[in-house]
């Protein structure tokens, strides 16, 4: 019987200067760079990919209209299978599982997942200018700037029940740097101490600017195909053996409970369950930092830590290189890139730790690996759980 | 006097609780399938899915949730603002609200302090609730 395990046979990033794209490059041009990257890695070719997806903040008629087929169209192929779920930041877990289904079901045999940004570049990031209408009528109008404002509404609350410090919020900001000075490709790598972050600029109480990701430009792109086809290419195959999605909500006073992170509690069960393990067994983490308090959360939600001892767990460095815990090896959103939707390239850290090629950052013997992403206002979950074989 | 900042683009869920503060009262739609206020408004119940719903008045009394000193303004419009104090009001009657805290100093601020609703007139349809902290 024909093995269609769904496997990841390539990854690629695209390199950045000063946190923008080192050839000026517009996000069609970083995503083919990227993709050709993902595909040469595997030892494919871009004739082979019969399965695309894709998400952003770009495209036709503001974001999200045709962007597989833009992208499609730009690289010249005509996928059988498509997929623009745009959730937000964690698409691309979400991504990843869809790919494994239709890969598993015979819907498409070679499946690219690709994104870009060029934000940085652009200047493209701003606190206003979000429409009023819909849902946005009931908070845009009060001045809450997002997504900054949710997370500072969770961040306070959080410190209210738990007694968190904001000390605790900056460990998470000094882990990222120290991982991040051992990434040659990461945007921020000077060092950060607790004391600089508690001086950094207030921008919504209690966040201050280190407790936010970057802001950059970022390309990515990750192939997924069946193990049977993974037997002829040149790369190591790292197995998905679980995902799953969930969402919560839009609008932060729709959250019932600002300490916990109901759609990475579901997501993260699912995942796991499905790739039959237990959360002891997962040697690193890749969990999405668009914030500090996002990490604190993520980690109870998923079930590493009772609620409200996370500030706890991360003191001490236990997150951070030589930590018992590591998590987001390459610097993270907070310290190595953030290109808007960061999911990506969660599961580009993830892939290159299982296959033992992080150099001086890699952690010893990976073989499990699990990547969470968080999507839009604390809105949206996923998680994979991704194995070598 | 000109109002600058963002407004609501009322629609029909929208547009009796938005005009409700022109007359100095909060309302806001209320389920007779199961007896829930909720907030914001809907065509359809968020709690038991139903549709049978009518628009009361409600305290307008509550505490604060949580709330953040916005010390970079969402955008132009709000520049001269800063800092100023975006909330999580839970309302007496159930529903939690997104408003800001008027007429107090953003370091008074604190999570628990019961706030009272007042309103800011923005147009002839369009009043919005913010809140108070209670003496
Ligand atoms: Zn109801």
């Amino acid at each position: 019987m024909k093995n269609n395990t769904p496997v990841i046979v390539g990854v690629a990033d695209l390199p950045l200067e000063n946190g923008k794209f080192a050839g000026g490059e517009n996000v069609l041009q970083a995503q083919a760079k990227a993709a050709l990257a993902a595909l040469d890695d595997a030892g494919l070719k871009m004739s082979d990919v019969d399965g695309l997806l894709t998400s952003g903040v770009w495209g036709l008629n503001g974001p999200g209209i045709l962007m597989p087929v833009t992208v499609g169209e730009y690289l010249g192929i005509t996928p059988r299978y498509m997929d623009s779920t745009n959730i937000g930041g964690s698409v691309f877990e979400a991504q990843l599982g869809h790919a494994s289904l239709a890969i598993q079901s015979g819907q498409c045999e070679v499946a690219l997942i690709v994104y870009g940004s060029a934000q940085r570049s652009a200047r493209a990031r701003s606190f206003g200018g979000r429409p009023t209408d819909l849902n946005f009528q009931y908070d845009v109008p009060y001045g809450l700037a997002n997504p900054v404002g949710t997370y500072a509404l969770a961040t306070m609350r959080y410190m209210h029940e738990t007694g968190a410090r904001p000390e605790d919020l900056a460990e998470v900001a000094v882990s990222a740097r120290r991982w991040a000075q051992l990434n040659d490709a990461a945007f921020k790598r000077d060092d950060l101490t607790i004391e600089d972050v508690l001086n950094s600029p207030q921008i919504c109480d209690p966040l201050r600017a280190a407790d936010c990701c970057l802001v950059t430009d970022g390309a990515g792109a990750v192939i997924v195909t069946t193990s049977e086809r993974a037997k002829d290419l040149k790369s190591q195959p790292i197995d998905v053996l679980g995902f799953g999605e969930a969402q919560a909500s839009l609008l932060v006073s729709e959250m019932e409970d600002l300490c916990r992170l109901l759609p990475a509690e579901m997501s993260s069960r699912r995942a796991i369950e499905m790739a039959g393990v237990s959360l002891t067994d997962i040697d690193v983490m890749q969990l999405y930092d668009s914030f500090t308090i996002t990490v604190l959360l993520t980690l109870e939600a998923i079930g590493v830590c009772k609620r409200g001892e996370a500030a706890q767990f991360v003191r001490n460095g236990r997150i951070a290189p030589g930590g018992a815990f590591p998590i987001n090896t390459g610097g993270g959103g907070l310290s190595n890139m953030h290109p808007g939707m960061f999911g990506i390239f969660l599961i580009i850290e993830a892939v290159r730790q299982l296959r033992g090629e992080c150099g001086s950052r890699q952690v010893d013997d990976a073989r499990l690996a699990l990547v969470h992403g968080t999507g839009g206002y604390l809105s949206s979950g996923a998680t994979c759980i991704l194995g070598r074989a | 006097m000109e109002y600058n900042k963002p407004i609501p683009v009322v629609d029909s869920d929208s547009e009796p609780f938005w005009a409700s503060g022109l007359s100095g009262k909060l309302k806001l739609p209320h389920c007779s399938s199961c007896g829930k206020f909720h907030y914001y408004p809907r065509t359809l119940c968020p709690h038991c899915h139903l549709t049978d719903l009518s628009y009361k008045e409600v305290s307008g009394n509550g505490t604060i949730y949580s709330y953040t000193v916005q010390r970079r303004p969402a955008g132009n419009e709000f520049k001269d603002d800063v800092p100023y104090i975006v909330a999580l009001i839970d309302l007496e009657e159930g529903p939690r609200m997104l408003s800001n805290i008027v007429g107090l100093a953003p370091e008074e601020v604190a999570i628990g302090q019961r706030v009272a609703v007042q309103f800011i007139t923005v147009s002839d349809s369009i009043s919005l609730p913010v809140f108070q902290v209670q003496k």
